[in-house]
């Protein structure tokens, strides 16, 4: 199969999307813009600046199944899947193959905060879908991986937190991938916190069956004027699945994001984050981490647009590689003229465990604008002699001194985890990771075989 | 007494230039000894070829530890068997908290001995107890090891290291170098707690302060590469008065 095939199909699935009942109307007429964007762009990137160390198409080369009717999956999540941090209290929410397992709204939230399916909420709270839907992604849509996400996408999980609320507690969605066949999903979420809100939100991706996935994901995060919203999401799918993530926030002024992208496992992850410092004094924190052995990928591709003036951004990607995996990072800032007193902070480090590992790390900074102060710096290297030396000095074995290293330089990014049971889980998975116990998809009661 | 370890005719090479010319020198449980000497005389390298520094290559000669062949075993071996390098410049490793580091540590050596792990309330009840043989602060327990440390509390961290893990051999390399008094004060009284009558210390050193406190059985000084002068403690004194000319003199 080539990649002309590919498109081919997904002008065939486009086509029968459009022979299928719709869903929200205010969804729905995006849909044929998108593919148009798609089909213009040249279908799946190959030659995309963009896209330059990120090849799709052996993930994009075999057979998949595509739900495209607006059905609800009939299964029961709680015999799928049981948090395994009881101590997190959260507000979950579930999706199977990009599509929610409920639709009503959470009852009784305080605040006013509303929690329900992206299709619900165009329906009840169309005017906030119709401002918000397909915004911060808009200018995305120059890539056609998001495109496409526009054009197929049908549902998702949808947060509202009015101006002045602070969410009770996190909202945590888990996102679940399972099948007797290959599948390949679309989701999309949407994210309105008002004016001077608050939200953490957790996510999470889980593979429960061997098939082979291909998840496209989208998450449109719009942020009033001082609001703050504390984003993690820890993928840890299998060998055959791969995923696109795209997650586009607009910031208002004063307002604040901490987003941390944890990729503990995968065949291949590839993680857009596209900010806009639309207010001035916005400020946002991108943090990254991935653990990557055997043939994965990582790709974690961020642009940051400092649009207006006095905003602050800083970027901390790190990652461990072994055996042959590859990992990208591309950090772009975009400096508009005006955007006066922009500080925009950008750092990539990498260790590389063996001489087949990979990395291509690319800062790409566009200034136009006086009086900015911009830093960006990439390192790839080898564990410390001298720190391996120290560490056996006292007793401690080679191989554990190793994973001690590892840890240690994985743990900047699980540092700043803010939520302590969340923060300890992951120190424990990514502990359990690097000693290559982690091979059974985290907190699956399927107990697949694909690693 | 018995012997604990028994060096003959050690020679090593450093990036390819002979730093250590046939050492001989002998240590006894109980004792305390002091190696001085100038600058370049091979001190350093001989506490890191004790503990096992692999760019480090020994040319010819043996050492015995408690009767078994040292140099064939690998850093982590040595230690588990009783040997403690007080490094002069201790690593900052970012990310693994001192806590964690030293129950990896001692549970290691634990295993080594075929002793289950610490149960975890003895083992914090134990940190406790050696945290305040060197009056460290208990917030420096949850840093990261050494990072961002100052020098003095990166020199009782050793200090503390070497109280948890109760080495039977102690080399102290330059531990004094850098420390104010207080800081001195409190180093000396860690290794005066460690010693005993079945353990050993090798304190490297330039001067005699940290031996005001610590008071060697036995000086030797190291000159080019060899033991040019061993003597009791007096030695020390002798050195401090007369500088290391005086040394450089004689040979």
């Amino acid at each position: 199969m080539s990649i002309d095939k590919i498109n081919r199909d997904f002008i065939a699935l486009f086509q029968e999307a459009r022979e299928t009942p719709k869903g929200p109307e205010l969804i729905e007429k995006h849909r044929e813009e998108a593919f148009r964007r798609f089909q213009e762009l040249g279908g799946v990137p190959r030659d995309a600046e963009e896209y330059k160390h990120t090849d799709l198409v052996p993930a994009l080369d075999r057979d998949y199944r595509v739900t495209l009717r607006p059905t609800l999956p009939e299964i029961n999540p709680n015999a799928l899947f049981t948090c395994n941090v009881p101590e997190l209290d959260t507000r979950a929410r579930l999706t199977v193959n990009g599509r929610p397992t409920r639709d009503e709204e959470e009852p009784d939230l305080p605040g006013g905060v509303v929690i329900c399916s992206l299709a619900r909420a165009a329906e009840r709270y169309p005017a906030i879908v119709e401002q918000h839907y397909n915004r911060p992604a808009a200018p995305g849509n120059r890539d056609a991986l998001v495109a496409l996400n526009t054009a197929f996408a049908r549902d998702g999980i949808f947060l509202y937190v009015p101006d002045g609320a602070i969410m009770d507690k996190p909202l945590q969605i888990v996102n679940l991938m399972r099948g007797n066949t290959n599948v390949m999903s679309f989701r999309r979420d949407l994210f309105v916190i008002g004016n001077n809100a608050a939200a953490t939100i957790l996510a999470c991706d889980h593979t429960l069956s061997d098939n082979a996935f291909f998840s496209n994901n989208a998450t449109e995060v719009s942020l009033g004027d001082g609001a703050t919203l504390d984003y993690y999401h820890v993928q840890n799918q299998h060998v055959e699945a791969s995923q696109v993530n795209s997650l586009f926030v607009s910031q208002g002024r004063a307002s604040r994001l901490d987003a941390t992208v944890i990729t503990l496992y995968g065949g291949l992850a590839r993680n857009n984050i596209f900010v806009t410092l639309a207010g001035e004094e916005a400020e946002c924190n991108l943090h990254g981490m991935y653990l990557s052995d055997k043939k994965q990928r990582v790709d974690n591709f961020t642009s940051v647009d400092h649009a207006a003036p006095r905003c602050r951004s800083n970027e901390l990607f790190k990652g461990v590689l072994d055996d042959s995996a590859t990992a990208n990072f591309t950090g772009r800032v975009i400096v508009r003229p005006g955007a006066r007193k922009t500080e925009a902070y950008q750092a990539n480090h990498n260790l590389l465990i063996s001489d087949a590992a990979r990395v291509n790390t690319r800062p790409q900074l566009v200034i136009d604008a006086d009086d900015v102060k911009c830093t960006h710096g990439a390192t790839v290297g080898q564990l410390d002699d001298e720190a391996m030396f120290y560490l056996r000095s006292r007793g401690i074995g080679e191989s554990e001194a190793r994973l001690m290293m590892m840890f240690g330089f994985a743990h900047e990014i699980v540092g700043r985890v803010r939520l302590a049971p969340l923060r300890e889980q992951i120190d424990d998975l990514v502990d359990k990771r690097l000693r290559g116990q982690l091979t059974k998809c985290y907190n699956c009661v399927l107990h697949c075989k694909k690693t | 007494m018995n012997e604990l370890l028994k060096i003959r005719d050690l020679r090593a090479v450093v990036d390819g230039k002979e730093i250590l010319k046939g050492i001989d020198l002998d240590v006894n449980e109980g004792e305390v000894h002091a190696i001085m000497g100038p600058n370049g005389a091979g001190k350093s390298t001989l506490s890191a070829v004790l503990a096992g520094r692999e760019n480090f290559i020994v040319t010819r000669g043996e050492v015995y530890f408690k009767g078994k062949n040292l140099l064939d075993m690998p850093p982590e071996v040595r230690a588990r068997e009783g040997i403690f390098l007080s490094f002069q410049y201790p690593v900052e490793i970012p990310g693994v908290s001192t806590v964690n580091f030293l129950k990896t540590a001692v549970n290691e050596h634990r295993k080594y001995r075929g002793m289950a792990p610490y149960p975890p309330g003895e083992f914090l009840k134990m940190i406790r107890e050696k945290m305040a043989w060197v009056e460290i602060d208990s917030k420096l327990l949850n840093r990261s090891l050494n990072e961002g440390f100052s020098g003095g509390e990166k020199k009782k961290n050793e200090i503390f290291q070497m109280a948890v893990l109760e080495p039977t051999l102690a080399i102290l390399d330059e531990t004094d170098s850098g420390l104010d008094i207080d800081a001195l004060r409190v180093v000396a009284n860690g290794v005066n707690r460690l010693k005993g009558t079945n353990n050993a210390i090798i304190v490297i050193t330039h001067y005699q302060r940290l031996l005001d406190h610590v008071v060697p059985d036995v000086v030797h000084v190291l000159h080019d590469g060899r033991v040019v002068k061993t003597g009791g403690k007096e030695l020390a004194l002798e050195l401090e008065k007369q500088g290391y000319d005086w040394i450089k003199r004689q040979n």
